[in-house]
């Protein structure tokens, strides 16, 4: 019998490549004959567009083209908010801002163009915060009618979001309700309320973003891009150039990570095609880092009201959440977190009686996308400091109330989700347990007036998130074709992208296990429309589970296949035959035919047809309906993370010195590949509690660079202990479900219980730099208040 | 015209001469000219150390230096590490250990590492933590680079 690869550890099909540096990434690739455009973006803030003029950028040799809203009146609205343009015509409305572009010979050519074009601006006020831009009196930052032609994605039966009338700077609201507020206030014993502050981070990929555009002589559009979403975006920019989508083809090169940041469609792109369009050449365009900063999406700050009570006992009865989201000046995924928040909200805890109301705001800052976690941190953070806060005010350690409160299996929440499989409890146990919580809670409270300036802290928190996929279009699925060649060589092509997390190995992986075969068997092909099946993209950490079970789908397939003509052969009933270390076997083991032989005898009679496909159509997720109400995805995933820390409290200084999580996985498939992703969220986690910040004052980013914006160096990181939790899903893949965001998402929130743990000192507002926790433990800053209008 | 330097040294291990612009980076240098494109430009400002490369057996910033000052010198880039046999060793850790995820810190850490355990063969787990300070990964969380790094060190110190 050969031996399972599941729970293996596996090493990524990709590593050998990357590691020797022979990767070609986006940046990487030269298309003979490309131009190099360049971006100029705007100078102010938000200002009226008064002219632009090209004259002496047009006359530069090696320039090819210079372009703005002008040449391309043909021009789309783009995002999921559609609400700008590629490039923007009278107006702009954050300093990122896509003004004119260049294709030059050479990028020293474009950038040397750009200064040489003129524009002449007419500065209108600048909206900087949210409060500004609800007051009632404000500018408007769209006044034109907006979210009018919202993006299809939003516009799928049910779909509930609510496009606000104008005029107002409010992009979307939100509302849920489940049960009575009133009631759940009569029925608590202790209410407490407090406000959040949740900040700007950035994605921080290391590979900038880029795109190579070329059209062929019959006006078909090659596009090579780091997309997360091929074959939507395929729609979409065949919508923005009015051809028909089957014109476009989009490879996707290897990426220098994603984390969710390209799951939209940015001007870059269109801006790159235009100009290909434009010129009748490959163009190419690459950021600098500095451009990356500015102009990729954030994760969105969040201004957000909680207030929860429970009883005597220790049962929660209710939770209100206000939120206020900073958009930015347009609406990208950024504006869809509540989706996600008020998951936390109304379902990580049993709370009967919820209510949850969000408003996203337009400003003139950079405009907020989807970032792995998605909602989940800031709801999450907010959450969990009111468990410990609750569970202090009844007299109950901070454990036994989670426990207290913890969903189980099996439980319909309110909201309509179905828990069929929850490793909750024993995550919370087992992080507790592994970390000695309790007692090192006990012993760090009992030091707050120890003279010593370094104090330690010991914090919990715990995250529920989509693991079964999300059903955020009237699909959530993913197709496989599975070749079989003679040599027993396997081609698995699949819709899932690869974004450096591992899904082609987990994929390759599940195939191996069905078919009896080495890894070494198989090639996967993932990164080229034209070939790839149909598939809605990377995010919502659900590839694993949709991508595995559609490419298991198809090797089930295949196995049926061959063992129905191993049959025939051997006078033996398919039943009693597998496929085991590359041969056919008998029930008892015994080695029939050797696989590749076998295939190739196939091949060369009339019954190979040794071509799969599968679709993984549909998993059991249903769409929310418009009071968001529904079982989003076909499996969710848990975590319960301890962190502990050390504070200088003559310095602020907080060291993240171990985190000890357990995670509901499912089943672990690979272990190398999910101990990766979960060290790599927690360190992502670590930097968005402590370090990250992307400063924007007045809508000017002040830190875009490396320098100032502080990502988590190896020094840093802290000791990380990780169980797997087993609830082997129904529904899963060999029983997994989706990881990806789970590690990233309760940090912050642990980190913040232990800083109150160590000091006594609760800080309500992120990040936990040195000068925030300074200021905060020695009463010179003031807690966020609530200044919505 | 922007005035123009010629220049002789080697490149993992073979000599070259080139004429470049003054202000040419040799990080630009090895990719836009050579086409070695495994030194990766990931901010051009020396804070991400994914240009990494070995200058004299010295680690250096390529995207801080002028390519015009490689001149005379000694240049290995992970084209090179890569085909060694230290490299291959340490490349074999790297992929055994998950180190890798997207990859796009990794040639800059290869050539980073390669350097470290050269020095210090054996290196503890600190010496190593502060040897890759320089080098930013957004995706492994570094814990895995570490190991990969600590078990081709303690190969390198067995030999
Ligand atoms: S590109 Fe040279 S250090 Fe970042
Ligand atoms: S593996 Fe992606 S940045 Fe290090």
């Amino acid at each position: 019998m050969s031996e399972t690869l599941i729970g293996k550890r596996i090493p990524k099909m990709d590593a050998p490549d990357k590691a020797s540096g022979k990767t070609r990434y986006i940046q990487d690739l030269e298309v003979p004959g490309a131009l190099h455009a360049k971006i100029l973006r705007s100078t102010q803030v938000h200002a009226r567009i008064v002219s632009i003029d090209t004259r002496a950028a047009k006359a530069l040799p090696g320039v090819h083209a210079v372009i703005t809203a002008a040449d391309v009146p043909w021009q789309r609205p783009i995002g999921v908010g559609k609400d700008h343009l590629p490039l923007k015509t009278d107006r702009v409305r954050s300093l990122r801002d896509e003004v004119a572009a260049v294709a030059a010979d050479s990028e020293a050519i474009a950038q040397a163009a750009l200064k040489l074009i003129r524009v002449e601006y007419a500065p209108l006020p600048v909206i900087a915060t949210t409060q500004q831009a609800l007051a009632p009196d404000a500018p408007l930052i769209h006044p034109e009618p907006h979210g009018a032609d919202s993006s299809a994605h939003l516009k799928v039966a049910g779909s509930p979001v609510a496009f606000t009338g104008k005029p107002d700077n409010v992009a979307m609201t939100f509302d849920y309700a489940q049960g009575d507020i009133a009631q759940g206030e009569a029925e608590a014993d202790v209410v407490i309320e407090d406000v959040f502050r949740l900040h700007y981070v950035t994605h921080c990929c290391m590979g900038v973003s880029g795109v190579i555009a070329e059209f062929d002589p019959n006006g078909n559009l090659l596009l090579y891009s780091n997309t997360q979403v091929p074959f939507l975006h395929k729609r979409e920019f065949a919508e923005l150039l009015g051809i028909d989508p089957a014109r476009i083809r989009i490879i996707q090169p290897p990426i220098g990570g994603g984390f969710g940041s390209k799951l939209d469609i940015y001007p870059f792109e269109p801006i790159a095609i235009f100009l290909a369009k434009i010129t009748r050449r490959p163009v190419k365009l690459v950021f600098t880092r500095e451009e990356e900063f500015l102009a990729s999406p954030t994760r969105q700050p969040v201004l957000l009201k909680l207030r929860s009570g429970c009883r005597k006992d220790g049962t929660l009865t209710f939770r209100a959440v206000e939120t206020v989201h900073d958009n930015g000046a347009y609406t990208s995924w950024g504006a869809t977190t509540p989706f996600v928040m008020m998951q936390t909200i109304s379902s990580l805890y049993r709370v009967p009686h919820c209510k949850y109301h969000t408003m996203a705001v337009y400003t003139n800052n950079p405009y907020a996308g989807s970032f792995r976690g998605y909602g989940n941190l800031q709801a999450t953070f907010a959450v969990e400091a009111h468990m410990d806060k609750l569970a202090e005010a009844v007299g109950m350690d901070g454990l036994a109330f989670r426990l207290k409160n913890a969903q189980d299996p099996g439980e319909i929440t309110p909201q309509g989700m179905h828990f069929k499989s929850c490793g909750f409890k024993q995550c919370l146990t087992t992080a507790a347990g592994r970390s000695d919580f309790l007692r090192k809670q006990a012993e760090n409270r009992a030091r707050w007036s120890d003279p010593a300036p370094v104090k330690r802290g010991i914090g919990v928190a715990s995250m529920l998130h989509v693991g079964g996929g999300a059903k955020i279009y009237p699909s959530d699925g993913c197709g496989t074709i599975l070749k079989l060649d003679d040599f027993a060589h396997v081609t698995l092509m699949t819709g899932a992208s690869e974004i450096g997390q591992g899904s082609e190995t987990v994929l390759a992986q599940l195939v191996c296990e069905e078919l009896g075969l080495p890894l070494s068997a198989v090639t996967v092909v993932n990164n080229d429309t034209d070939i790839t099946p149909w598939d809605v993209g990377v995010h919502a950490s659900r590839t694993t589970f949709i991508a595995g079970n559609s490419a298991i789908g198809a090797a089930r397939k295949a196995k049926k296949k061959i063992l129905d003509a191993a049959a025939a052969k051997s006078g033996k009933r398919a039943e009693e035959l597998g496929l085991s270390g590359g041969f056919v076997t008998s029930a008892s083991g015994e080695r029939l035919f050797e696989l590749g032989k076998f295939l190739r005898s196939l091949h060369f009679s009339d019954k190979a047809d040794l071509v799969m496909t599968t679709f993984y159509y549909e998993p059991p997720s249903r769409h929310q309906d418009k009071q968001f109400k529904g079982d989003v995805s076909a499996a969710y995933a848990w975590a319960t993370q301890v962190c502990e820390i050390e504070v200088d409290t003559q310095t602020g200084i907080v060291r993240l010195l171990k985190v000890t999580g357990a995670h509901d996985v499912g089943r672990v498939l690979n272990r190398l590949g999910i101990e990766g992703q979960i060290e790599g969220g927690i360190v992502m986690g670590q930097g968005y509690a402590i370090t990250e910040e992307l400063r924007v004052e007045n809508g000017v980013v002040r830190n875009p660079n490396f320098r100032d914006y502080k990502l988590v160096t190896a020094p840093e990181i802290p000791e990380m202990d990780v169980s797997f939790i087993e609830t082997m899903d129904g529904e899963g893949p060999q029983g997994a479900k989706g990881v990806g965001e789970a590690p990233a998402i309760c940090i912050a929130a642990a980190v913040a219980n232990a800083i109150h743990n160590a000091t006594g000192v609760r800080i309500t507002a992120l990040p936990f730099t040195p000068e925030n926790v300074y200021r905060a433990l020695h009463g010179a800053s003031e807690p966020p208040v609530w200044n919505a209008a | 015209m922007p005035a123009k330097c010629d220049i002789a040294f080697s490149l993992n291990g073979v000599k070259r001469e080139l004429t470049v612009p003054a202000g040419m980076s040799a990080l630009e240098m090895l990719r836009d000219r050579l086409g070695l494109t495994g030194t990766k430009y990931g901010c051009g400002e020396g804070e991400c150390g994914a240009c990494t490369i070995l200058v004299d057996g010295s680690t250096v910033n390529s995207c801080l230096m002028f390519a015009a000052d490689c001149d005379g010198r000694e240049l290995v880039t992970i084209e090179g590490v890569a085909v060694s046999a230290a490299g291959e060793r340490l490349r074999d850790a790297f992929v055994a250990n998950g180190a890798v995820q997207c990859g796009f810190c990794t040639p800059g850490l290869m050539v980073q590492a390669s350097h470290l355990i050269e020095r210090h063969p054996g290196a503890d787990e600190a010496t190593i933590r502060r040897g890759i300070e320089g080098n930013l990964c957004r995706c492994t969380g570094y814990r895995k680079i570490i190991d990969a790094v600590a078990a081709a060190a303690k190969e390198k110190s067995h030999e």
